[in-house]
């Protein structure tokens, strides 16, 4: 007998996925220096229950990466072997590499087996190379943990750790690494370890290639230029990091000595680094995080955002609120039905009641399914820890992430799209507005900075900001620039906003330096198309020197909508009443004309722009004779009031927004199409469009203008 | 070699006649010509009912109409073609047709004045449109055919269906 078991592959990935973001978000949490026995639990279950699953699906390549990233993790748990930054930077490393192997198995790619080799590697090393260390350890409790890490901080004296990983043809231009030892040797006690495992099979060694790497302690007096100088030789030739042994504090609490890195293990990062030179893979590992981190970071965010709209996980108490409505509205559907069998009129008010009650229920009903649509913003939030620990570390700076509100419930499609603009957001956030920790210094700010990410809601609207406290925009410089550029004119003065506004402009970048972090990809201005197509909008607050806030107002949900029906000759349009701050009615009279075609009128003091529906849609009006008279329905739009001159108000409606596009076409001033009571289709207005159509018009109209 | 590629030639004439030799279409007629679109394009037929309209589009655009739920756009084909515009009646009929762009099924309704009979066509018999220079726009003909001496235009529906960009209203 057996089973297809490709039928439960999807779900397996699913699942693979979710355990290795867990991971992936625990480890970054060991980041942080916080150390709780329950993250590492949570990145051990993670682990294991890949392990068993890929097992259990026959993806033994898997099985087996796993099983090492397994051992590890076991051992951190069971507190044998010091949680330190370098096997947590190998652990994610390892994750963005057990990804790859999914996604790849998922679409039936090859693995990537030079990527999967040299993690696997690294594990190994870590696994091992501090094993030794360890294995004393293994029983002890942690009071003997502190014991033993004060006996090895007094036998440290203070000195060298060097990683050594020479290039495959060290060996041809005539060094000799055991050369360079013996220099070292001179400098002091020196304690080397060589690594052999890059060393190829038998078959295909090349005798003339040097497959090994070296670790090396060297105590006493020596100084990093008498290092230096002794590796001047080989310089270009390998891959070498040095590290200073630093005499440990005595009485060391317990979590600072495992916050403390280990220096034994930082070697292993570097030859980590320096395999995939050996690999012949082209990747030049520079710092000490290898610059490969951040664009797999990427890769990953892309993979999951594509991986995104297959399903959605929804939380049991969200279905079974569901299951309750529909419960009561089959019981209602059959209090009407007997009611409707015999009914006489003495059963009425019963079935005005009933009426009522579906009413209620399909109201109801219909807000918990769009609530099972809706997602925490975490779905999104969750990846930004990773992007800002991996691009910080490339740019030597110091940033702490505050993520504020993740609960925050948005529509899946908006969860779905707003990613790619807020990676954007963030990387200029990192690369422009988080200054050096020495200018910041410089500047009385703390070393660490700080970038706030915040989703909240506010009326039907989710508020996600951006908030750094960094150097802020530069608002001369702006214009300055653009004036350059000759989007604005020589002559025009701009408040703080209107100069902000200036950075959504295409063309425009104030960054001296365009680096591979930000100035590639989407633009601002993209960043602003996308998220107005989202019908939402953004908006810069900054202050030279202190930094700047970026705010991104969304709507809820895509689906429904609050509208308010007008009617404009024989047509009903739907106006989103977010949209609407009030309406009035309107004479001739009130009606003040500039320069005999903009029309206006007086609010409260204030003069708003009149947009006439009629004209802006060609649309004949119902009484030619008393064109005047109507509603102006006050509008916002992006902070502007404007007033839109339609016949007739109609009511106010709930409205379910279907495409025009699927079939059709996009029409400016038209956001979608909706399906009235009756049956026929209504376009949903979209006021920064009929603001745009407005313009063009009366442009159009007036070429002098 | 040369046989080997003979051969192929051969399978693959054979295959294309049968593949091709006849096709369905459905006519219908606008004034006293008479039309034909390839039958497996047409969805439904349904009579004229009145359309949302849709501001600042080619006037041949009427507007959308529910077609259960989905929003359809509903061209007269008449206008499109440049064909004096007639009053709808009642018996004027909505041509349902579907094409698939990019990937995406469009579906779009097509306003004619009657529809008439399903032709089987043999695809030998269709000879191309004549050039009329300026005076007829022929990008959507496929190809004429005659049908029991009448003859019969017929369209390419993928064309037809592709909606012009719509220029700056300025």
């Amino acid at each position: 007998m057996s089973i297809d078991m490709s039928q439960f592959h999807q779900v397996f990935f699913e699942e693979c996925f979710e355990g290795l973001e867990a991971m992936e978000s625990g480890l970054l949490d060991l980041n942080t220096g916080d150390i709780d026995a329950e993250v590492i639990n949570t990145i051990f279950r993670g682990a294991h229950s890949i392990k068993g699953g890929s097992g259990t699906f026959g993806f033994n390549e898997v099985a087996d990466f796993t099983h090492i990233m397994e051992t590890l993790l076991d051992q951190m748990r069971d507190g044998r072997r010091p949680v330190t930054q370098p096997a947590v930077d190998v652990l994610l490393g390892s994750v963005d590499c057990l990804r790859a192997m999914l996604t790849a198995i998922q679409s039936d790619d090859k693995v990537d087996t030079a990527t999967v080799v040299i993690y696997k590697t690294a594990l190994e090393i870590e696994l091992n190379g501090s094993a030794k260390q360890s294995i004393p350890l293994e029983s002890a409790v942690e009071e003997d943990d502190i014991e033993t890490s004060d006996n090895e901080a007094e036998a440290t004296e203070q000195g060298w750790f060097i990683a050594f990983s020479p290039y495959l043809d060290l060996l041809k231009t005539g060094n000799d690494p055991v050369r360079l030892f013996r220099e070292l040797a001179e400098l002091g006690e020196y304690t080397v370890a060589v690594n052999t495992r890059d060393i190829p099979d038998f078959d295909d060694l090349d005798p003339e290639e040097c497959n090994l790497s070296w670790t090396l302690t060297v105590l006493g007096e020596s100084t990093l230029e008498d290092i230096n100088e002794i590796f001047s030789w080989v310089e270009g030739d390998c891959e070498f990091d040095i590290q200073a042994l630093i005499k440990k504090e005595a009485k060391a609490t317990p979590s600072v000595k495992k916050d403390k890195p280990e220096p034994s293990i930082v070697p292993v990062i570097d030859s980590l680094e320096s395999l995939p030179a050996s690999l012949d893979v082209v990747q030049r590992p520079s710092n000490t995080i290898p610059s490969s981190n951040i664009d797999a970071a990427e890769e990953v965010l892309v993979e999951r955002r594509s991986g995104v709209s297959s399903s959605i996980r929804v939380d049991t108490a969200k279905i079974d609120a569901l299951i309750n409505i529909v419960g009561e509205v089959v019981i209602t559907q059959s209090m009407l039905g007997l009611v409707g069998e015999n009914f006489s009129m003495d059963q009425l008010a019963q079935l005005k009641r009933g009426l009522a009650q579906l009413e209620r229920h399909t109201r109801d009903m219909q807000q918990s399914v769009m609530n099972i649509r809706m997602l925490p913003i975490n779905f999104v939030f969750s990846r930004f820890p990773r992007l800002v620990h991996d691009i910080s570390a490339k740019l030597n700076k110091k940033i702490d992430l505050k993520l504020v509100g993740e609960s925050t419930e948005v529509d899946k499609a908006v969860v779905e799209l707003i990613n790619d603009p807020l990676v954007h957001l963030i990387r200029n956030s990192l690369d422009h507005g988080i200054e050096m920790p020495a200018d910041r210094i410089a500047a009385g700010k703390p070393e660490v900075g700080t970038i706030e990410l915040k989703a909240y809601h506010r009326g039907g609207h989710i508020v996600i900001e951006i908030i750094d406290d960094g150097r802020g925009l530069d608002k001369n410089k702006l214009i300055s620039k653009a004036i350059e550029k000759g989007l604005i004119n020589e002559n025009s003065i701009l408040n703080d906003k209107q100069a902000f506004e200036l950075i959504f402009m295409p063309g425009l970048s104030t960054a001296e330096s365009v680096t591979d972090i930000s100035g590639r990809g989407v633009g601002m201005d993209v960043v602003r198309k996308n998220i107005q197509a989202l019908g939402g909008n953004i908006e810069i607050l900054s202050e030279l020197g202190k930094g700047t806030i970026i705010s991104i107002h969304l709507p809820l949900t895509l689906a429904i909508i609050d509208g308010q029906s007008v009617a404009v000759g024989e047509e009903t349009y739907i106006v989103p009443l977010v949209s609407i701050i009030e309406s009035v009615n309107i004479t001739e009279d009130i009606i003040n004309k500039v320069a005999d075609k903009g029309e206006t009128f007086k609010l409260r003091n204030q003069y708003i722009p009149i947009i006439r529906m009629h004209e802006i849609f060609n649309v004949q009006p119902k009484d030619k004779l008393r064109a005047n008279e109507g509603v102006i329905v006050v509008v916002e739009r992006q902070g502007a009031l404007c007033g839109l001159f339609v016949d007739e108000l109609l009511g106010p409606h709930q409205v379910v927004v279907k495409s025009l596009e699927a079939n059709y076409r996009r029409i400016e001033g038209v956001s979608g199409a909706t399906i009235l009571g009756d049956g026929s289709v209504a376009l949903i207005l979209d006021v920064p469009g009929l603001v745009r159509l407005s313009n063009n018009r009366l442009s159009s109209t007036n070429p002098s203008l | 070699m040369a046989q080997q590629s003979d051969t192929t030639d051969i399978n693959k004439s054979h295959y294309h006649k049968e593949q091709d030799e006849t096709s369905q279409y459905l006519s219908f007629t606008l004034g006293n010509e008479e039309y034909g679109v390839d039958i497996l394009s047409v969805q439904e037929i349904r009579g004229w009912e009145p359309v949302s309209r849709i501001p600042n589009v080619p006037f041949y655009e009427k507007g959308v109409v529910n077609l259960r739920g989905s929003i359809v756009p509903i061209i007269d084909l008449r206008e499109k073609l440049h064909i004096k515009f007639t009053d709808y009646t009642l018996l004027t009929v909505v041509v349902v047709l579907q094409t698939i762009d990019n990937e995406k099924i469009r579906t779009m309704g097509v306003v004619v004045d009657s529809v008439s009979d399903v032709i089987t066509i043999n695809k030998a018999e269709v000879q191309n449109a004549p050039d009329f220079g300026t005076k007829v726009n022929n990008e959507f003909i496929n190809g004429l055919i005659s049908v029991d001496e009448r003859m019969v235009i017929l369209l390419n529906v993928d064309k037809l269906l592709k909606l012009e960009e719509i220029e700056s209203l300025s």
